[in-house]
């Protein structure tokens, strides 16, 4: 699919300030003209699509600037980590992605954000609809106190999406490679489930709905290593029909399953930054700056 | 291991004011204990007060027959029993309607700006005092159409509402963030999740606080006083005309100090007594089951 949908991009470019009619309808929050999303300066051999693209957003909590001046893209069908040390701001970015932060009290956000060239916060864009396009999956397994097929039918039936319900539930299991285990115990309780079983409902509730990007919030940070590593294999299968973003403290985690990854951490005010945004294996290897450095070789952090 | 001499400079007694402090937080603590035990024993003396008084008044006849005829007469309570029991659905069903939709605003909706105003009248609301709900129900209703039982059901719901309101609220606050959390990250709107989620998370709650507020209101005497006094001695169903009910008959039989009204005014009280204190143990281990069911 990306691979069609990847010439999209090389025909818009040469549409300046022409509507982003190419973008495909279900993707699109509003009606009305679009950005053209701009390819990254080092181009890679392949142009993928951009599904985010971020320029100067800073975030405040009240009077206190949490994230400043983040500029970045993140692309289709990839799997892009956000690491960095605690209070650096990876979180509060990620959860801008899907506006989970609007009901936080004192949250105020600024910058460009936009999704498909669609502006996130723009007074179009509705966050309810914004994040059925764009799910997530929290650090702490969070089922509903319901049975293991209602956790996953829940989001379908809430949203009229009632028709082959049976086949969707099972669809989203099995994309979430849990099907096998809980085949037989479809009614029974999903707080029954260990914690790697239940977070990879919570990956199957999430994609149940057929979101275009999954969110993850650290989510291994709960679970022990033979769940993790499970929850990582089906990291690499989900960003074949998804765009991941995976907020993770852990750098092996990064390195295992993300493509490109961007180090956040604190500037000179002691504000939340993005520090660099490479290739995994570029910023692993051959980290430009000293900061980044210095974290991923232990020194800070 | 060799024996040393306790050196006096290191003594563990009580040393300063010490000796004072313990003797003080002794005596507030015995004060602490005297209090509880007091309340506990009135309550049990009062129970059995009215058990002793009112369990001989007890028959079938007592419990099927109408009410006295005629002041100082023999008769039953039934009317009175199937009048209280229609008044305590009826405002049972209005307060409950509006104390759940009334915590769901404060919870859900509302900012914490309104929040906080529309919660401290709920405690003043809970506050007021049940003669004047009567009153105000007097005014603007039973003054143009006279009594009935909706204006009774309206009285005793403005008792009632707050405090169906306020357990309501504790009881969705303790919900999980967690599962709001998942809810909104499902693209579903916010009523929907209400509805599916937040609702029957604090179900167990929602219906302790129902049950509560219906046995506080099937035991009020005030709000009935004008509205709901004017009955007959047979039953009376239809809500449009004053229903009979045990709070005042139980008022109207003592007051006329005969010998067999008065027993039947015992047996009226321990029978309204043991329902509410049913009603009261049964809800509560309902709430409990149902929160170790939720996990909490």
């Amino acid at each position: 699919m990306s691979v069609s949908e990847t010439t999209t991009d090389e025909f818009d470019d040469t549409l300046i300030a022409e509507p982003d009619r190419s973008a495909p309808a279900r993707i699109r929050l509003s009606p009305g003209p679009t950005r053209r999303p701009t390819p990254e300066p080092a181009a890679p051999a392949i142009t993928r699509q951009i599904v985010f693209d971020a320029r100067g957003v800073w975030v405040d909590y009240g009077a206190k600037r949490a994230l400043e001046d983040v500029t970045m893209t993140i692309e289709r069908n990839l799997a892009t980590a956000l690491i960095g040390p605690s209070g650096c701001g990876k979180s509060t970015f990620l959860r801008c992605l899907n506006r989970m932060n609007d009901s936080i009290p004192g949250f105020s956000v600024g910058g460009e954000l936009r999704y498909h060239g669609h502006d996130l916060y723009g007074p179009t864009a509705n966050r309810v609809e914004v994040r059925r396009r764009i799910g997530m999956v929290f650090q702490k397994p969070n089922p509903f106190p319901k049975s293991i097929y209602d956790n996953v039918a829940w989001a379908p039936r809430n949203l009229g999406m009632k028709d082959g319900l049976d086949e969707r539930v099972e669809r989203a299991l099995r994309g979430a490679a849990l099907w096998d285990e809980v085949k037989d115990r479809l009614k029974q309780s999903a707080l029954g489930l260990s914690g790697g079983q239940q977070q990879r409902l919570c990956i199957a509730r999430a994609i149940a709905v057929e979101p275009d990007v999954v969110l993850l919030d650290e989510p291994a940070s709960a679970l022990d290593p033979i769940a993790t590593a499970s929850i990582e294999d089906l990291i690499h299968e989900l960003k074949l029909r998804y765009t991941i973003v995976i907020v993770t403290h852990n750098m092996q985690q990064a390195m295992r399953v993300a493509d490109r990854t961007a180090f956040f951490s604190l500037d000179e005010n002691r504000t939340g930054a993005l520090i660099e945004y490479a290739d995994t294996k570029t910023l692993f290897s051959h980290p430009a700056d000293s900061r980044t450095r210095d974290y991923i070789t232990g020194q800070f952090g | 291991m060799s024996t040393v001499t306790p050196d006096p400079e290191f003594s563990l007694r009580p040393s300063g004011n010490l000796a004072r402090r313990l003797l003080i937080s002794r005596a507030a603590q015995g004060g602490a204990v005297i209090a509880a035990a007091l309340a506990v024993v009135i309550l049990l003396i009062l129970i059995g007060f009215t058990v002793v008084h009112g369990i001989g008044a007890l028959s079938w006849s007592f419990l099927t027959g109408n009410l006295p005829a005629a002041t100082g007469q023999a008769g039953g309570i039934g009317p009175a029993l199937l009048g209280t029991a229609e008044l305590a659905l009826i405002a049972g069903i209005i307060s409950v309607t509006l104390g759940i939709l009334t915590a769901l605003f404060l919870t859900e909706f509302a900012s914490p700006r309104v929040a906080a105003p529309v919660a401290a009248t709920l405690d003043v609301l809970a506050g007021l005092p049940t003669i004047v709900a009567g009153v105000f129900v007097y005014g603007i209703v039973v003054a143009h159409f006279g009594e009935s039982g909706i204006a009774a059901a309206i009285a005793l719901s403005m008792v009632m509402t707050p405090l169906v309101a306020r357990a309501t609220l504790e009881s969705l606050r303790r919900v999980p963030a967690t599962w709001r959390d998942a809810a909104a990250a499902l693209g579903v709107s916010h009523w929907r999740t209400v509805l599916t989620v937040i609702l029957p998370g604090a179900a167990s709650g929602i219906t302790t606080a129902a049950i509560l507020a219906v046995a506080r209101g099937a035991g009020e005497t005030a709000p009935l006083l004008f509205t709901s006094a004017l009955y007959g001695n047979n039953v009376q169903l239809n809500p449009l005309h004053a229903l009979p009910n045990l709070p005042l008959e139980i008022y109207t039989l003592i007051e006329t100090g005969y010998p067999v009204s008065v027993q039947m005014a015992w047996g009226a009280a321990f029978l309204l007594m043991m329902t509410i204190l049913l009603v009261n143990i049964v809800a509560r281990i309902g709430l409990r089951r149902g929160e170790r069911k939720r996990g909490l």
